[in-house]
């Protein structure tokens, strides 16, 4: 599914927080399709970079372009093509499943009749058809982030940006939802994804690794663990981190 | 050093603990393995006294934890899953205000802290709310440890933390239970359980399982097969049509198939694999992880409601 066209472009990226610089010429592209692994240890700069590209920070230089938008000049564009989700916020938990897609339906300027079919499409497909007038403060955490990540594409973005997605999610959950990735590619969503698990990085298409604000490594799994004499991606990344 | 038994507790309708009973021994690492919501948090702040169990008791080093709460507080050590320190005051302060409160002071036991103290030394004089991620964890389990607890209790000090840091984590708990200290700390992290002595698994309120990791792997009671191929989500998809199946997992670019005992070989699997059209496969008979474990006995769980 992954075709040669670069929905993120990124051209000597830098971003400096006074004298301390968190990002440090970032070079690359992430093509259409693609599921793109985003990884590094903590204060490498993932979150600094992710912020960039959503619109939210401006970079100190560099070019950047994301889903054919200039990401100094065109940050409200880039943020009704792209779906963003974290570990850490996702939905308003004292609103039920059926507000929250409302309200985000809202924000993403939805035709209603749309986000009406998509609605009731998408919870038939999480089985959640039943729970429409739940509270999301009532679910469990598996429910939340499968349904906060289909929520993040209803608007059927060019990208979706997901940081640490499956933090603290059951294992049998956490596989589930790589199968809901899957199917956001399928049809034809790029995936930019942020993870401490590192099997999960062996899911990605390609898998960037940063660490002291650089990105060290660039590649397929399978290349990397070749490069690094690994077994899987945790030794490689323990090689390149440490 | 650790008893506990048939704890219960409920928050509304929602079952939080179910006749949990567990024993750690003295000087042991042991670790509460679960997702988010199953259970471990309110385990812990039970047994700091912080909340009080409906039913059941736990008692820490003779000490019950409901009547003999104060005395409970001065031989544990706590760190909390959330940053709980004083953000505006410096990593200096911070440390002699938890030896003060604890009638002590920093030199007398800085030698229980100063491999983990000395990453942070440099940084003495900053404020806690400024420091990174790692840095805050090290300045919470400094302070968690200066009055020289007995039993340290920690509660998910990884999530959030990258592979390498984790590791390094680890072996600061290995240190410290050299020193003799009894540990209990919980994770998410599957892959941490074999870091510890023993673990439990927990789900839903519920131990489904207590034992050695090593233990606990090689008593897996079904085959399992790791499958390696090219089309992961298609192979995985017809392997779920498998007879006597009972689950297919992705790990990392493997997938571990699960069959009843006994039910097939490694040639049956390639033969039905090749009847619907897929070869350049290969399969081995493999060895459990926890992970395995913890979804047999979560299908098990769900299977049994």
């Amino acid at each position: 599914m992954i075709s040669s066209e670069p929905v993120i472009t990124v051209k000597n990226m830098v971003k400096k927080f006074g004298d301390f610089v968190a990002n440090d010429n970032l070079n690359f592209e992430v093509y259409k399709g693609e599921i793109f692994g985003f990884i590094g240890a903590n204060g490498a700069g993932k979150t600094t970079a992710i912020r960039i590209l959503c619109g939210l920070s401006t970079p100190t230089s560099g070019e950047m372009k994301v889903a054919g938008f200039d990401i100094y000049r065109q940050t409200e564009k880039i943020k009704r093509n792209i779906g963003y989700m974290s570990q850490k916020f996702s939905l308003y938990e004292d609103l039920t499943i059926n507000e929250n897609i409302r309200f985000y339906g809202g924000i993403y300027g939805m035709k209603i009749a749309d986000r009406k079919a998509r609605t009731a499409e998408m919870l038939e497909r999480l089985d959640l058809s039943a729970y429409g007038n739940r509270k999301i403060g009532d679910l469990p955490l598996g429910w939340k982030q499968k349904l906060a990540f289909s929520i993040a594409i209803l608007h059927n973005p060019k990208i979706v940006f997901l940081d640490e997605p499956t933090g603290g999610v059951d294992p049998i959950t956490r596989r589930q939802f790589w199968n809901l990735i899957y199917e956001a590619v399928e049809k034809g969503i790029t995936v930019f994804v942020t993870t401490h698990y590192m099997d999960e990085a062996e899911y990605c298409d390609r898998v960037s690794i940063m660490a002291d604000g650089r990105i060290v490594a660039l590649d397929t799994p399978e290349k990397l663990k070749k490069r690094y004499d690994a077994a899987n991606m945790d030794e490689v990344f323990l090689k390149i981190a440490r | 050093m650790i008893e506990v038994k048939d704890l219960h507790k409920k928050y509304g309708d929602v079952i939080a603990l179910e006749k949990v009973s567990l024993s750690v021994q003295k000087g042991e690492l042991f670790g509460l393995i679960g997702p988010d919501g199953a259970g471990k948090t309110t385990l812990m702040r039970i047994l700091m006294s912080l909340l009080l169990p409906d039913t059941g008791s736990a008692i820490m080093n003779g000490l019950d934890v409901v009547a003999d709460y104060k005395k409970v507080r001065l031989i544990t050590g706590y760190m909390p899953g959330r940053f709980s320190l004083y953000p505006d005051l410096t990593v200096e302060e911070n440390l002699k205000f938890f030896a003060t409160v604890f009638g002590t002071t920093i030199e007398e036991n800085y030698y229980l802290i100063k491999d983990i103290y000395q990453q942070i030394e440099p940084f003495k004089t900053r404020r806690a709310g400024k420091l990174s991620g790692g840095m805050k964890q090290k300045l919470a389990l400094s302070c968690a440890l200066i009055h020289k607890p007995e039993i340290l209790i920690l509660d998910e000090p990884t999530t959030g933390v990258d592979a390498v840091s984790r590791k390094e984590f680890w072996e600061m708990l290995k240190r410290l239970k050299d020193m003799g200290i009894t540990i209990l700390v919980s994770t998410p992290y599957m892959d941490e359980a074999s870091l510890c002595d023993r673990i439990a698994l927990i789900q839903q309120g519920r131990l489904m399982s207590v034992a050695t990791p090593l233990k606990m792997t090689n008593s897996f009671p079904e085959d399992l097969w790791a499958v390696r191929t090219r089309k992961i989500y298609d192979t995985s998809k017809l392997l779920e049509l498998i007879p006597s199946m009972l689950s297919v997992n992705s790990f990392g670019q493997v997938l571990h198939l699960v069959t009843k005992k006994g039910m097939h070989t490694a040639k049956s699997i390639i033969q039905f694999l090749s009847a619907q059209g897929e070869v350049e496969i290969s399969v081995e008979a493999s060895t459990a992880t926890i992970e395995d474990v913890f979804i047999l006995l979560m299908n098990h769980h769900k299977q049994n409601q």
